[in-house]
């Protein structure tokens, strides 16, 4: 069966969708996702989809699922490389994904990825400290 | 059938003589076309109209022997449409045409009344098409003109601007409506896929009234730049449309707004980890202080 291979990277988990979605493939991907995000004890999902060039609103709805599910497994998820012709399509759709966080490219998803997830484990360490003193 | 046209064919010359003579004296826009054009406009059409196949009729204007006049009356009117004539002063030159007809009409069949009035109606009437064909021929000259320059200020009016790296800005000026929104949409998310840009300022100072319409398609293209992971500053609202906003009951708590572009760029940078500041003179013009830092 067709899957979109998800990739580990350290604490973050890499999802590159490079073929058409079709709404099984999104559901299996919403299932594979949130197991390996618990498997690999995630803290950050970032979600690709330069290559996606057709979206519909099921599609662009699991991709808001999948982000509210991996935020309720304290994984935070980026959607990055969204086309013009799809944004505009999922505004015409009235879905502005409001819950999904977004970047421009990989590199800049990664970086915002390593700021929020490290400002909270710095802010969980100092919790932390302080409890223990 | 009528015979006007066999006394065309062999009156030509009169007639022609004449009806330049009418052109000439009638008000006509000397600054736009010079007399040699007129001359050779007017023979053009006459010998259009004389050296037309036999048998065609002069009530059918649809007939196939009629195409080459009414081409050339087509190319006439478009490029006087083009030079700025107005719709009476081209229709006036294929009028002119009637009385010269009458003339000669009256000299052929002057003795038998009858006779007369069934030529000068014959000739009425065909002028007249031939005159309509004209003025429908301008407009639609004219709508050419229209539409090319339409097309023309709906390119002209999406300029995406770079303003820092990273940073683009589309100043939008004049009435948005679906069609231009659409443009405007596309070419900025494409200047934001291009340029790699994580802010892009809209300014809407030159927009003179925002409707609810107008702020839907603004929040539209705001949340597809926001989709593509780059942040909108909404910059440019005079105080009439912040009040028109409120009061049409738009919300855009969700939009970071700026009163000046300036102010919006400002942010930008700030957001984007730069600072501006002034270099103490001082210390030398190329070098910045340590304070200035």
């Amino acid at each position: 069966m067709e899957r979109i291979p998800i990739l580990r990277m350290g604490n973050y988990l890499l999802v590159t969708i490079q073929v058409d979605m079709h709404d099984k493939l999104a559901l299996t991907l919403q299932d594979d996702l949130t197991n390996r995000i618990i498997e690999a004890n995630a803290k950050g999902v970032l979600i690709d989809i330069s290559s996606l060039e057709i979206v519909d609103s099921f599609i662009g709805r699991t991709l808001a699922n999948i982000a509210s599910m991996a935020r309720v497994l304290d994984a935070e998820t980026v959607v990055v490389g969204m086309q013009p012709a799809v944004a505009i399509t999922l505004v015409e759709l009235g879905m502005s994904l409001p819950g999904i966080r977004t970047a421009l490219n990989v590199e800049s998803g990664m970086e915002y990825l390593r700021e929020t997830v490290e400002d909270h484990e710095e802010s969980d360490g100092d919790f932390g400290d302080s409890t223990e003193d | 059938m009528s015979k006007f046209l066999e006394a065309i064919q062999e009156n030509r010359k009169s007639i022609l003589q004449d009806w330049v003579q009418r052109l000439k004296s009638v008000d006509r826009r000397r600054d736009l076309l010079d007399d040699r054009e007129l001359d050779t406009d007017a023979k053009n059409v006459l010998s259009a109209i004389a050296d037309v196949p036999a048998g065609t009729l002069p009530e059918d204007l649809n007939a196939a022997g009629w195409q080459p006049l009414k081409e050339l009356l087509t190319n006439l009117s478009v490029s006087r449409a083009a030079k700025g004539f107005t719709p009476s002063e081209t229709a006036i030159f294929v009028l002119s045409l009637k009385p010269s007809l009458f003339t000669v009409a009256r000299q052929q069949w002057g003795k038998d009344a009858g006779e007369l009035f069934l030529e000068i109606s014959a000739i009425n009437d065909y002028v007249d098409k031939l005159a309509l064909h004209t003025t429908d021929s301008y407009i639609h000259g004219r709508d050419q003109v229209i539409a090319r320059q339409q097309e023309e200020m709906l390119e002209l009016s999406t300029p995406v601007v770079t303003l820092w790296d990273g940073i683009v800005a589309l100043p939008l000026i004049g009435t948005l409506d679906s069609a231009r929104t659409q443009v405007v949409m596309e070419s900025l998310l494409q200047a934001i896929v291009q340029t790699n840009s994580r802010f892009a300022i809209i300014d809407i100072t030159g927009v003179p009234t925002v409707d609810t319409l107008v702020a839907q398609h603004l929040l539209k293209t705001i949340t597809a730049a926001r989709l593509m992971g780059a942040e909108c500053i909404l910059s440019g609202i005079r105080p009439q449309i912040a009040q028109t906003i409120v009061h049409l009951g738009i919300n855009l708590e969700d939009v970071i707004t700026k009163s000046k572009l300036a102010d919006a760029f400002r942010l930008a940078l700030e957001r984007s980890g730069r600072k501006v500041v002034r270099v103490d003179k001082s210390n030398g013009a190329n070098t910045t202080s340590p304070r200035g830092v």
